[in-house]
């Protein structure tokens, strides 16, 4: 008979002694494990063309005009309508894309290794805010600046990201979340300290080893106006992180929850690889200047890997400016903290929030315990437009949808009560 | 007016909170006399419910 008890102590154990290092960067189709020459990968459950939503078809097609298979947006769409394109999630293949999370064989990606457990994570470089193709944005300007990180901030980030690798075995990127938490991010919307503390990190790495020192000022310039930089870093880091605490017999504790903006997904440790799904819920917005609530897309992105982690919404008390982005009031943002903790199986032994007295975030889901409390995961998240093509709406709330919990709980039941 | 609604107007509440814990941290935040009670409303899916419990015993 299995011990549920143990096999939680030994998941979360894994995942507390995680050690996310960022060890390299390379295109993706070089690096991330069976990633054929025609495949997308995207974020959340599996999807088909067909089931996409708005934002996820903007990125689709913004993918295939930046690799060169189609010419126009129009032809973007057929290609992806005729099936010449494969569809795969980013959780399939170790990596995670934030929003439509849309990655493609030639998008620089960044390797981040588990130096606990040996095992490697992925995702792509972020873009900044507004009109981008994680947004479901696809114009030329979008696509240009998709180019320009691949053939000027992709070069020297790489030779910067070795120089580290090979004086001092890369960057530490758990040390820098830790510090950012005591800098008022939580690692989900707010990434201020987080790009700040990685900025001072690379920046001497990049000067010894750019391999074209012209490109920097614009490089910094763009690093230092994207207070997100650091967001992509943090998901492959909880990735890693989330992964390494996946497939122990016995474990009700939440190794995945990623939304593709049409459905939610989750996967638990015990469970194998099997997603429960449903319906994507809709986040509170706080909306920038000219959009309304019809215009915000279902919820969508693999950045619910922070929650998972332990972090993001569920470490709002550490991150009373973000109010300001997401909307609300510190109070509250603290309140969500406090709830959180219901549903989980540890604090967290290295993020840790100041203002509680250094008590560490409420860490590592426990699928029963959402099933019994009815208590569902809180998430402070982007938000894109209904429609391709139109980018990032504005920022706020969202929580969980209880159906794909229950589903999972029901599923636990199933697999463990019996034995 | 009423003896004890005098009382109260004087000297403040004595609050039994049942459910949600944060309304009772809010109060003794306030310095009123707060008791917590962990109640929360019984689940819809009481099947699922009775099965998480029994698993929880294993």
């Amino acid at each position: 008979m299995v011990d549920i008890d143990k096999a939680n102590q030994e998941a979360t154990s894994r995942l507390l002694s995680a050690q996310p290092i960022l060890v390299g960067m390379g295109l993706a189709k070089d690096v991330i494990p069976d990633m054929g020459e025609r495949v997308l990968l995207h974020a959340g459950p599996p999807i088909d063309w067909a089931n996409m939503s708005g934002p996820m078809r903007g990125a689709v097609m913004a993918a295939c005009l930046y690799e060169g298979w189609a010419e126009t947006p129009e032809e973007a769409q057929r290609i992806a309508e005729k099936g010449e394109v494969t569809f795969d999630p980013c959780h399939h293949h170790h990596a995670v894309g934030p929003m439509a999370g849309v990655t493609s064989p030639n998008m620089p990606v960044f390797i981040v290794e588990n130096e606990d457990r040996g095992n490697k994570a992925f995702c792509s470089m972020n873009e900044g805010l507004g009109k981008v193709m994680r947004m479901g944005a696809f114009s030329p300007e979008v696509i240009e600046h998709l180019k320009w990180m691949r053939d000027v901030l992709y070069p020297n980030l790489h030779a910067g990201v070795k120089e580290a690798f090979n004086a001092q075995g890369g960057i530490d990127l758990k040390n820098i979340m830790a510090q950012a938490l005591h800098m008022g991010d939580e690692m989900h919307n707010r990434n201020k300290a987080g790009t700040s503390l990685f900025f001072r990190a690379i920046t001497p790495f990049l000067i010894e080893a750019a391999p074209n020192i012209g490109d920097l000022p614009d490089i910094f310039r763009f690093i230092d106006k994207n207070d997100h930089f650091f967001l992509n870093l943090a998901m492959a880091a909880a990735k890693a992180s989330t992964e390494a605490a996946h497939g122990v017999e016995g474990s009700s504790l939440v190794t995945t929850m990623a939304r593709n903006g049409t459905e939610m997904g989750i996967r638990i440790s015990g469970l194998g690889d099997q997603w429960f799904t449903c319906e994507a819920a809709l986040p509170d917005v706080l909306l920038f200047p000219g959009f309304t609530k019809d215009d915000v897309n279902r919820d969508i992105g693999d950045s619910a890997i922070m929650e998972t982690l332990g972090i993001g919404g569920f470490a709002l008390a550490a991150a009373p400016a973000i109010v300001q982005f997401i909307g609300g009031t510190p109070d509250d943002a603290a309140k969500y903290t406090f709830e959180m903790y219901e549903i989980t199986m540890v604090e967290n032994n290295t993020y840790t929030i100041p203002s509680l007295n250094f008590r560490g975030t409420p860490t590592g889901i426990d699928v029963i315990k959402v099933g019994e409390t009815g208590i569902t995961p809180v998430l402070d998240t982007g938000a894109a437009h209904k429609e391709p093509g139109k980018g990032q709406v504005g920022a706020g709330i969202v929580r969980m949808p209880a159906e794909a919990f229950n589903k999972a709980a029901a599923a636990f039941v199933d697999r463990y009560l019996e034995e | 007016m009423n003896e004890r609604l005098q009382d109260l107007l004087k000297n403040g509440p004595k609050v039994i909170n049942i459910g949600v814990e944060q309304f009772a941290l809010d109060l003794k935040e306030q310095e009123v006399p707060t008791v917590q009670m962990d109640w929360r409303p019984p689940q819809v899916e009481s099947d699922l419910l009775s099965k998480l419990k029994k698993l929880r015993k294993k």
